[in-house]
Parts: structure tokens; C-alpha cells; sequence
């Protein structure tokens, strides 16, 4: 594995060295911009939620930060490494696609275990025990003969969660992980997301538009312009509630429809 | 948009069928009045399109005093003939709006100061579709290369580090596209040999040559037919199965999350199946070459009076290992361009379902299209090279 000696080197590093660190990027395909000019960093152990209204590339912007896409400007670097150079080795981090995206001819078990398998020389039962293990900490200890199509929205979210964290990344991307969920499931993923950063000490970047879990779990946010022209807004929720500028305001005081 | 929100009242109780609306014009006002339903709307639509149409005036007011009721449909269709009017040079107004209706005619944009013309399906030009379909075509070809070009890097990066292969899925491939697909192959080739010696038995007849139907469907079998029925066959069945798998993946974004845990979905997905198709291809061709040989067998019994034994015979005469070695040779390009394309076009889906559909019927196409090409152009090779 060419990538673990960097990824220790990594370790070594100062702690406060930011782990995702994002220099004016510019999003999009050809002549099509979909966000411009973003700068920011994620610190190491924080919550830190992107926010913004649909249709403003907070999803395709993911895409951009893990190496899926080819930036039109700028770079992104994780733990000191540009994603897309990763593609072929053990990436530093985990991803959590909005549909789950789990494999659909495999169980949620052997979805779990299938990155240990490709990238560790674990036995099957070791690499199982891994995946169960993983299961149970999402709260999904039954599911691991289960095929992704008979478990529900918010089970799909939560096995694709512990299938990034299969490798024990420090950092996860987790794509509107309580997008479409009832309250009281989307409250149980927020909770579980702040378990994962306290007690795992995983740092997650949430892409969300949900208001509940903005306050409940984020460190920091970044709003993004519904207009495509960057960030419009950075620092921690409370403080974001309290701004001047119309767009965030808005954001923040229009209470979603299900509070 | 929340144009669900139409306030709809209780239905009145009015015989259906009924008229229960007018449309009148006076000079430049046209009164609209009565209840307007959307059951109703392609009438009114008509009615409103016919009064309006050859208005000579510069200003219209559509007025809606005598309005009890007007269904979301209906309105926007109001609203729509306003902008039409208004897009013709016609300053258009709707006007006397009743209070229980004034919220809705805000609603669909009746107020606007300048409404937008309905869009219009801009008609194509013959040369602009050609035009269109060329780059389309341009575009598929691009990706097609560049598909060619990944799959060279992923076969180097696979040869640096063979564990990166997804080797176990071969196996599980080999059974689907090859087992699984033995009693099409076996039925198609019987028949496949059955009826070429059944037609071409009349013929031979005639000139008492019946025991060359073993040379005849023996060597169209081996050189030309087993490997092609084959290759048609797999197309259908793992092709486009390969093709509908791999979109599925693409558009539920299970492509992606391989590429996020750093397994390249090219050497992940393409290689097993390649590897699996060339294994499996020449097989199923040495079973449709045996059974189509079979067909013939039994209608030059049944109907030629050639007996089996000298049927055997005659092929034993005849048939050269370089028929067969033939075929075999072909059935290896023919599974290398059935993975490439349907793989292809699968990594190619974007969207959704219908994405899938697509990309799916596109493959067998092209593959059906593509099979008969490279069939011909190795028969010409091989006959150009003497043999």
C-alpha cells in the first residue's frame, strides 16, 4: 500500500493542522460554474456542516472535496494529499453518499467488510467480526445478512455510514444523512454522529440543509450562495443566526416546515 | 412551485356535460363567466383561443366579473392566452377579478407586469439534426477511446498489484454467462442445424448428393455459425445484463463510493467480466458447433436417408481442425467486444431508470451490430490469408 506511509506521516503531524484544507476552489464542468472561489479548512475532531439551499452544489461539491471530480480552479487537500492522486490506494477517509449507495447485490455484512477485504489481509471472519462491530455501533446489529433492499431510508443511511468507517478513517464526508428521514430518525443520526466525533474522535464534514441537526451537531458551518458566487457565511451556528447578511438570515430564521 | 395549493371547492351539484361557463367577446373585453372546472379545460381553452385569436384591437381586457369559479387548470391556461396575447404586441389585461379569486390569479402570475410567452417546441431543421446527431456521435466515440485508454491504466495498475482485481466475482461470472446460458445455446444450435440441413437437403437431393449435407452444415457450423449464434446469444443475455448492472451502479451512485474506498470500479467491475467472457465464449462455441452437427445428424436421417454412421463419416472426411480452431479464435475478439461495449455504455448512464433502459437497448444494438462487422471482417482475413 503506497499511501499508508504518508497517512502515518500524516499522524505524526501537529494536531492542529487542519485535516481538509480547501484553496480557492472553483466547482463545475466546462463552461458550467457551480460554486467559485471557496476557501475554507476543517480542523481536526470538529463537526463541520455545509450548508445551503438546494440546487447550490453543496452535494456535487463533495464530489469535488473526496478526488471524484477535477476542480476548474484550485485544490483540495486532505490530510496534506490531493484526493484524486488517492484513487487507487486506501483513501484517509470514508464517504457516506446521500442514497446510502450501498452495493445492491451484496449483503449490508459483506458491504461493511468489503473494504477490509480489498485492503487489509484480514480473514473473512476477522474482517466480519470488523463489520459486525461496525453494524452495531450505527445500531444495526441485525442487518448483517440483510440484502440493502429490504433495510428502510434511514437503516440505508446508517449502513452506508458504517461502511465508511469500515477502515477507521479520521475523517468522513457524510452527504444529507438525515435528508428524508422523520424527526425522530434524523434525530438518532445527528445522535449518532456526535457520538462518532466524541467518542471516536472522527472528524465529519455534513452536507445539510436541516436546521435541527445544523444546531445539533455542527462546530462550525459554511453557507453556500445560491447564486454560485462562494461562501457567504463561516464560523459556528450560534453566531451565524445573528448575521446581517439577508441570505443567511434567511437560512436560519425560516424554521423548516416539520418544527 | 406549489401550484397544489388550488383552493377547490366542493363540487356543485350541475349535471355533468352541462355547459357551466361562457366565453363572449364585446369589442375589446372578453367576458368569462360561470364555473370553469379542469374537466372542462380543453373546451374552454378552444373557446378562449377562437375569441381571442383574430382580435383586431391593440388592447384586450379579459374580464373575469361574472367568474364563480375557476379551476388551477383552467386559469393557467387564462394566463397562458394573456401571454400570447401580450407576445404578439397586444397589451392584455385581466381584469374585475373577484375577491375569492384574486389570491389564485396572483398565484399563476395573472398579475404580472410582463408575463412570460408560453415556451414553444422550437421546431428542428433537418441539417440541425443531422448536426446534432453528429456530435452526439462524436461524443459517443471520445468516450469510447478515452473508456479504452482507462482500461489500459487499469490493467497496468492491476499488473503492479494483481490482489487489487476483484478475482473472486470470476467464478460466480463464469456460471452466469456460461452454465446458465448452455440450453439457449443447445437449443438454438440444434435448430440452427436442423434447419440448414433441411433446407439445403432438397437441393442435394437432386443431384443425389445427400451425404454432403454432413460437409455442409458441419463447416458453416464451426466456421461461421456456432461462434456467431453464440456471440448473438451471450450479447443478449450478459451483455446486456453486464450493461444494465454496471448503469444500475452508475446512477445509484455505487460507482462513485467503489472510487471513494480506492477501488478503481474499471479493473473492479470490466476486468472480472472480461476475463470470465473470454473463458466462457469459446466453450459455449464447441457445444453449439457439437449440437448444431447434431441437427444436421438427425434430418439427414430422418429425411435424407444418410445414415448416422455415415454422416459421422463424411465429417471425419472432411472437417479440418482449422474449421474449428477457427471459430474458436473468433469466439475470443467476439467476448472482448462484448464486455467493452456493454461495460461501456453502462459507465456511461447518467440520470435514471430510463437511463438504464437506454443504456441497456444501446448495447445490444451495437454489440448485435458490432459482432456481424468483426464476423465478416475475419472471414475475409482468414480467406485472405489463404485458409
Amino acid at each position: 500500500m503506497s499511501t499508508a506511509p504518508a497517512v502515518q506521516h500524516a499522524h505524526e503531524r501537529e494536531k492542529q493542522e487542519p485535516i481538509l484544507e480547501v484553496r480557492g476552489l472553483t466547482i463545475g464542468w466546462g463552461d458550467v460554474v457551480l460554486q467559485r472561489d471557496l476557501t475554507f479548512h476543517v480542523r481536526r475532531g470538529e463537526v463541520f456542516a455545509i450548508l445551503g439551499r438546494s440546487g447550490s452544489g453543496k452535494s456535487t461539491m463533495v464530489r469535488f472535496l473526496v478526488g471524484l471530480e477535477t476542480p476548474i480552479a484550485g485544490d483540495v487537500r486532505i490530510a496534506g494529499q490531493d484526493p484524486a492522486v488517492m484513487a487507487a490506494g486506501l483513501p484517509p477517509f470514508g464517504v457516506m453518499f446521500q442514497g446510502g449507495a450501498l452495493f445492491g447485490s451484496m449483503t449490508v455484512g459483506e458491504n461493511v467488510a468489503l473494504p477490509l477485504h480489498e485492503h487489509t489481509d484480514l480473514p473473512p471472519n476477522a474482517a466480519a467480526a470488523i463489520a459486525r462491530a461496525k453494524l452495531a455501533l450505527v445500531g444495526l446489529e441485525g442487518a448483517f445478512d440483510k440484502l440493502p433492499s429490504e433495510l428502510s431510508g434511514g437503516m440505508k443511511k446508517r449502513a452506508a455510514i458504517a461502511r465508511a468507517l469500515a477502515l477507521d478513517p479520521e475523517l468522513v464526508f457524510l452527504d444529507e444523512p438525515s435528508a428524508g428521514l422523520d424527526p425522530i430518525t434524523a434525530a438518532g443520526i445527528d445522535d449518532l454522529i456526535k457520538t462518532l466525533n466524541r467518542s471516536l474522535g472522527v472528524t465529519c464534514v455534513v452536507v445539510t440543509h436541516e436546521l435541527d441537526s445544523i444546531f445539533a451537531i455542527a462546530d462550525r458551518c459554511i453557507v453556500l450562495d445560491d447564486q454560485g458566487r462562494g461562501i457567504v457565511a463561516e464560523g459556528d451556528p450560534m453566531s451565524l443566526r445573528q448575521s446581517t447578511d439577508p441570505l443567511v438570515r434567511d437560512f436560519f430564521t425560516r424554521r423548516s416546515r416539520s418544527t | 412551485m406549489t401550484a397544489a395549493t388550488t383552493p377547490s371547492r366542493a363540487a356543485e351539484g350541475e349535471p355533468s356535460g352541462e355547459r357551466s361557463f361562457t366565453i363572449a367577446r364585446a369589442g375589446s373585453v372578453v367576458r368569462l363567466s360561470g364555473v370553469f372546472r379542469t374537466k372542462d379545460a380543453a373546451a374552454a381553452w378552444r373557446e378562449l383561443h377562437d375569441t381571442v385569436e383574430n382580435v383586431g384591437e391593440s388592447a384586450v381586457t379579459i374580464d373575469l366579473s361574472g367568474a364563480e369559479r375557476i379551476d388551477g387548470g383552467v386559469l393557467a391556461l387564462i394566463v397562458a392566452a394573456r401571454a400570447e396575447l401580450v407576445s404578439k404586441g397586444i397589451a392584455a389585461e385581466i381584469t374585475s377579478i373577484p375577491e375569492h379569486l384574486k389570491p389564485l390569479v396572483e398565484l399563476y402570475g395573472g398579475l404580472s407586469e410582463r408575463p412570460r410567452p408560453p415556451a414553444r417546441e422550437r421546431a428542428r431543421g433537418v441539417i440541425a439534426t443531422i448536426g446534432e446527431e453528429a456530435v452526439r456521435a462524436a461524443a459517443g466515440l471520445r468516450r469510447a477511446v478515452a473508456f479504452i485508454g482507462d482500461l489500459a491504466l487499469g490493467v497496468r495498475e492491476l499488473i503492479r498489484r494483481p490482489r487489487l482485481g476483484h478475482w473472486k466475482e470470476v467464478p460466480t461470472l463464469v456460471h452466469r454467462a456460461g452454465t446458465d446460458a448452455i440450453p439457449i445455446v443447445v437449443t438454438i444450435s440444434f435448430l440452427v442445424g436442423f434447419v440448414m440441413g433441411y433446407q439445403s437437403a432438397r437441393q442435394l437431393e437432386r443431384f443425389g448428393a445427400n451425404v454432403y449435407v454432413a460437409d455442409l452444415v458441419a463447416i458453416a457450423m464451426t466456421r461461421e455459425l456456432g461462434p456467431l449464434m453464440t456471440a448473438i446469444i451471450v450479447a443478449g443475455r450478459s451483455g446486456a445484463a453486464f450493461a444494465a448492472e454496471i448503469a444500475t451502479m452508475k446512477v445509484s451512485d455505487e460507482i462513485d463510493a467503489l472510487r471513494t474506498m480506492g477501488l478503481p470500479p474499471i479493473v473492479w467491475l470490466v476486468v472480472p467480466r472480461l476475463v470470465a467472457l473470454v473463458i466462457v465464449m469459446p466453450l459455449l462455441v464447441l457445444v453449439a458447433d457439437v449440437v448444431g452437427v447434431i441437427g444436421g445428424l438427425v434430418v439427414a436421417a430422418v429425411s435424407l436417408d444418410v445414415s448416422p454412421s455415415a454422416y459421422l463419416l463424411e465429417i471425419r472426411r472432411t472437417l479440418e481442425p482449422w474449421d474449428v480452431q477457427q471459430g474458436l479464435i473468433k469466439s475470443v475478439p467476439f467476448a472482448i467486444t462484448i464486455v467493452l461495449i456493454a461495460c461501456q455504455k453502462g459507465f456511461a448512464a447518467a440520470g435514471g431508470a430510463e437511463s438504464v433502459g437506454q443504456r441497456t437497448t444501446s448495447t445490444v444494438v451495437t454489440n448485435l451490430f458490432a459482432l456481424v462487422v468483426l464476423d465478416a471482417l475475419f472471414t475475409l482475413t482468414f480467406r485472405l490469408m489463404g485458409k
